[in-house]
């Protein structure tokens, strides 16, 4: 059984959304996705603690051994993206119960979690898979449900911003399997080890180059990298609350899996950094990400999409720490995979909170809402503490590797780092601006008019804030995985 | 309990009075008697501290580790215990005069008030006690977050916008310079811990080196060195206890103690000694006390002339750190103590002013002193010690501070300290002569029905304008504590 977990890590799933399908029972279907996330959960779990003690786990789909058949390839890097996908997953589910059931038709509700599962398959899958072509058609699953999640959303814009994902996302996943198929080409090998060993032997071959540059820019497409990441804010915005707490913790962290996978892992960090020259292209898009976002963010009057450019600009810091090429760097970028996803899953699940009370997430309607929903607020502020880097969070945590990592570089790096640490005080503004309309402006509305939101709703946000605390005050284990996984893709360790 | 132990509790013991002060929010007697006796507890704890810390030990309480090398952890140091026992002596007599004072002035939210008030005391305990820069700069962070919410204690547009000053100032600062710093640090000495003679020494070149001091001295911004000191002014806005004991004793001296720790513990003496910007540093020091004394003058309100007061004597620290000789960390450190005791004598008249006759202007304040003689009584005693005459304590600490000018061989600076005392002698003294001797404005009513301030308020000031000439007549316990830094 346990040999199996691998490939369970995602036919559970797949098969539940099936079965989600078919019974079309709003709240069986709810707690189907909730016993599955739950169920995936633990898998990835056992999983990263098996790789942790045994290395990187092979597993052969139906007994066919690579390189002809698909392989499921499970290192710490994958595990630990497992873990990101699936915990948000199973803090998501008890939370969309009534956020859901408040933002989306009765009748469709089986088959929001029938396509949240889906989503959730497809994003695993990316993650356990050995096989690039695998990889794929995972990345086209998870990406068609995600945009059926995101076109569900109250506002009517939610059917634009799908479409325009939907566009968007196309042409990136059409790039990325341009790429592959490249590969293919020149090798006549999908199997990831197998390519690495074979691509390495082509040396910098023309088609080999293009289909790195292929590559590069389909998944950057959907990592949000700037300026590919149009898509992004809208999307988030006008999702339903649920769906932008899942897929802000989760769709762009597995792209950045994928990046990682494939210039670390396929063609390897000499090719892609020496030679390609991968770093001198990403340190500067992703340090107008960092600030130019930060700063639109800070002029935003809708909160979420706000949070939505402060995301683009935090993929900024993970790209900015792999562009560092360096253990440190990388480090940062991976850490920063889960602590991002704590951080803007809490976060964006507190304004799902006030859309549920107030039905708005606009600035003005933030207003008094300090001593209305005291908890949901708290939350707010104190995941904001975590965006901004304060002490014993997440987000100093990832600040501190990614400072590190640039002062390590010498000579002029310092003023990287100085952007970094300029850019979270640009968060400061923008979280604050939050803070100011709820604490202290009064309410608008009538007395008794809103109250805190319930528990369902609470519950779920605050272990996700605790966890940004516990993570932020112990952090040795995370940066101790996170650290073993950069020397990985760096081929330092096995 | 055993000293190590002791150090532990002392950080934990405020934050778990902030709890006990919100579960008995409801019964305003009970809460505020929770506070005080919180504030008496963690005195007498700290007070047995001294014994060990004479003896040479350095009670150690590790807490956990965050990263891998980078752990919070408590070390108690003679600097460091100073700096608390000042703290936690100033807390009791603050939360006397506060009871009256939040009463007298009809505050709301008092519950949240003292419960933030206290939290921000466990910050300033462990920023005393931290045995590295991480943990020092995590609760430096903490006391910046838990003092907003007293800062903007009235919710009003005004208290806004000084809060919008306050975080902006104290967060560009602390993340954008001693953060920075502190990896740094971390790059290239490999450990953040305190050690006695630095641990930067031979790491770096001495460009490095000094760009790193400039971003230690200005990453302090809680220290308040021009240009970075707008946040005092603006934060005046709180509640009188908070000017009092935050913005005169626990905050601003967490910004100068860091100053003192990095230029002890993490430079050492000597190595700052041989630095180009320590000078340099000195001397925007020596600008800061000049320029803030001079727009004290400029300032009616009397709150707000008390606030330049303050940035132009934590200068007289941050200065006494970078003169790098012997003489000026014993004023400097000594200065802590003497400052903080004048400071909050004079913050608790201006607050009994307030309460007792409703002004805030001292124009307004002329012939008051009939009426309220204690009060402004106080503010003549807490005044000397500002100024650094006898018989008041800040004659001690501003003694030393001139050794360490004489020492470093800068007479320059012992002029501006000279000039920065006749300064701080007009126009403090202006209050307490005007309030005797002139007589009151013709519209203000200071006859019938005013009197002083309610008891406990008044007796706060006696005790600590008591201190004051006390600490002149024996200042032996804090300089032989600061010997123990110095001594190697």
């Amino acid at each position: 059984m346990t040999d199996h977990l691998p490939v369970l890590q995602v036919i559970i799933p797949l098969l539940a959304a099936v079965l989600c399908a078919v019974v079309r029972r709003g709240r069986i279907t709810w707690a189907i996705a909730l016993a599955t996330t739950w169920a995936s959960f633990w898998i990835a779990i056992q999983l990263l603690m098996r790789v942790r003690v045994e290395g990187p786990i092979s597993y052969a789909l139906g007994g066919w051994l690579p390189p002809e058949g698909i392989e499921y390839r499970i290192d710490l890097v994958s595990a630990f993206v497992l873990v990101i996908v699936t915990a948000t997953g199973a803090i998501v589910t008890p939370y969309a119960l009534k956020s859901v059931e408040r933002e989306i038709d009765a009748a469709k509700i089986p088959l929001f979690y029938a396509a949240f599962l889906l989503c959730l398959t497809g994003l695993l899958g990316i993650a356990v898979t050995g096989d690039v072509f695998n990889v794929f058609v995972f990345l086209e699953i998870s990406s068609l449900s995600a945009y059926t999640l995101i076109s569900l959303g109250q506002d009517r814009r939610a059917l634009t911003a799908a479409y325009q994902y939907l566009i968007m996302g196309s042409i990136g996943a059409t790039f990325i399997v341009i790429g592959i198929g490249m590969m293919y080409v020149m090798t006549g090998s999908l199997n990831m080890a197998d390519l690495s060993v074979l691509l390495a032997e082509l040396g910098p071959n023309r088609t080999v180059v293009v289909a790195f540059g292929f590559l590069t820019v389909g998944i950057s497409l959907k990592l949000a990298l700037f300026p590919l990441h149009l898509w992004l804010p809208n999307a988030y915005t006008y999702a339903p609350s649920a769906v932008t707490a899942f897929i802000a913790s989760t769709a762009t962290k597995v792209a950045v899996y994928m990046l990682l996978r494939f210039f670390f892992t396929v063609f390897g960090a000499a090719f892609s950094f020496d030679v390609m020259q991968l770093d001198k292209v990403l340190l500067p898009l992703a340090l107008i990400a960092i600030f130019t976002m930060s700063l639109v963010a800070i002029f935003q009057t809708n909160v979420k999409r706000m949070l939505a450019y402060s995301s683009v600009a935090q993929i900024g810091y993970i790209i900015l720490g792999i562009s560092l090429a360096s253990v440190t760097g990388l480090t940062a970028a991976i850490l920063h995979l889960f602590n991002h996803a704590m951080i803007k899953g809490s976060l964006f699940m507190a304004m799902g909170s006030v859309m549920y009370r107030v039905g708005s997430v606009e600035l003005e309607a933030m207003r008094g809402l300090g001593k209305k929903m005291p908890l949901t607020m708290a939350a707010f502020v104190a995941g904001g503490f975590s965006l901004i880097g304060v002490p014993l969070t997440v987000g100093f945590i990832s600040k501190w590797y990614l400072i590190l990592g640039a002062l390590e570089k010498g000579s002029w790096w310092w003023t990287v780092a100085a952007l970094v640490l300029t850019t979270s005080l640009m968060a400061v503004v923008y979280i604050w601006r939050v803070v100011e309309a709820a604490y202290f402006q009064d309410f608008p509305g009538e007395e008794g008019a809103v109250v805190e939101a319930p528990y369902a709703l609470l519950i779920p946000t605050w272990a996700l804030i605790v966890v940004n605390f516990y993570f932020g005050i112990d952090a040795t284990f995370t940066s101790e995985v996170a650290g073993s996984a950069a020397r990985t893709l760096m081929g330092l360790a096995p | 309990m055993s000293p190590e132990s002791i150090v532990g509790v002392a950080v934990g013991l405020p934050f778990v009075g902030a709890l006990a002060i919100l579960a008995l929010g409801k019964w305003p007697n009970a809460r505020d008697g929770a506070g005080i006796v919180t504030a008496g507890i963690l005195f007498t704890l700290v007070l047995r501290l001294v014994e060990p810390i004479r003896d040479g030990l350095r009670p150690e309480y590790p807490i956990l580790e965050v990263l891998p090398g980078v752990s919070l952890s408590l070390r108690v140091e003679p600097l460091g215990l100073l700096f608390a026992l000042v703290a936690s002596f100033l807390w009791i007599v603050t939360a006397l005069y506060a009871v009256g004072y939040m009463r007298g002035h009809h505050e709301k939210n008092q519950t949240r008030f003292f419960a933030f008030f206290a939290i921000a005391i466990s910050a300033a305990m462990g920023v005393a006690f931290s045995a590295n820069l991480f943990t020092l700069f995590a609760f430096y962070e903490l006391i910046t977050l838990c003092t907003f919410p007293l800062v903007t204690h009235h919710g009003t547009p005004e208290a806004r916008n000084a809060g919008r000053v306050y975080l902006g100032i104290l967060l560009t600062t602390s993340i954008g310079f001693q953060l920075l710093a502190i990896v740094w640090t971390w790059q290239l000495a490999g450990t953040l811990d305190f050690r006695e003679g630095g641990i930067l020494a031979g790491t770096a070149s001495n460009t490095v080196l000094s760009v790193l001091l400039v971003l230690f001295v200005f990453g302090a911004g809680k220290a308040a060195v021009m240009p970075f000191h707008r946040w005092l002014p603006a934060a005046m806005v709180a509640p009188t206890p908070v000017s009092a004991l935050l913005h005169a004793v626990a905050v601003v001296k967490v910004g100068v103690f860091t100053i003192l720790k990095v230029a002890v513990y993490v430079f050492g003496v000597d190595l700052l000694g041989t630095l180009p910007s320590t000078m340099w540093l000195a001397w925007a020091a020596a600008a800061t006390i000049i320029l803030g004394s001079l727009v004290a003058f400029t300032k009616d309100n009397l709150k707000a002339r008390l606030a330049y007061s303050t940035i132009s004597q934590l200068s007289y620290i941050v200065l006494g750190a970078l003169l790098a000789n012997e003489w000026g960390i014993i004023g400097g450190g000594m200065h802590i103590a003497m400052h903080a005791f004048g400071k909050i004598t004079l913050f608790f008249a201006a607050g009994a002013v307030l309460v007792a006759a409703h002004e805030t202007d001292i124009s307004r304040m002329h012939g008051l002193g009939r009426t309220m003689p204690i009060t402004f009584g106080a503010f003549f005693v807490g005044s000397l010690s500002i100024i650094g005459v006898p018989p008041a304590g800040g004659a001690w600490s501003k003694w030393f501070l001139g050794m360490g000018t004489l020492e470093a061989g800068q007479i320059g600076l012992l002029a501006v300290l000279m000039v920065s005392s006749l300064l701080s002698l007009v126009y403090l003294l202006e209050v307490p002569i005007r309030a005797f001797f002139s007589a009151p404005p013709e519209d203000a009513d200071h006859g019938e029905g005013i009197h002083e301030a309610p008891w406990t308020s008044v007796a706060a000031m006696i005790i600590t304008a008591g201190a004051t000439m006390a600490l002149f007549l024996n200042p032996g316990p804090f300089y032989a504590l600061m010997t123990l830094v110095t001594s190697r």
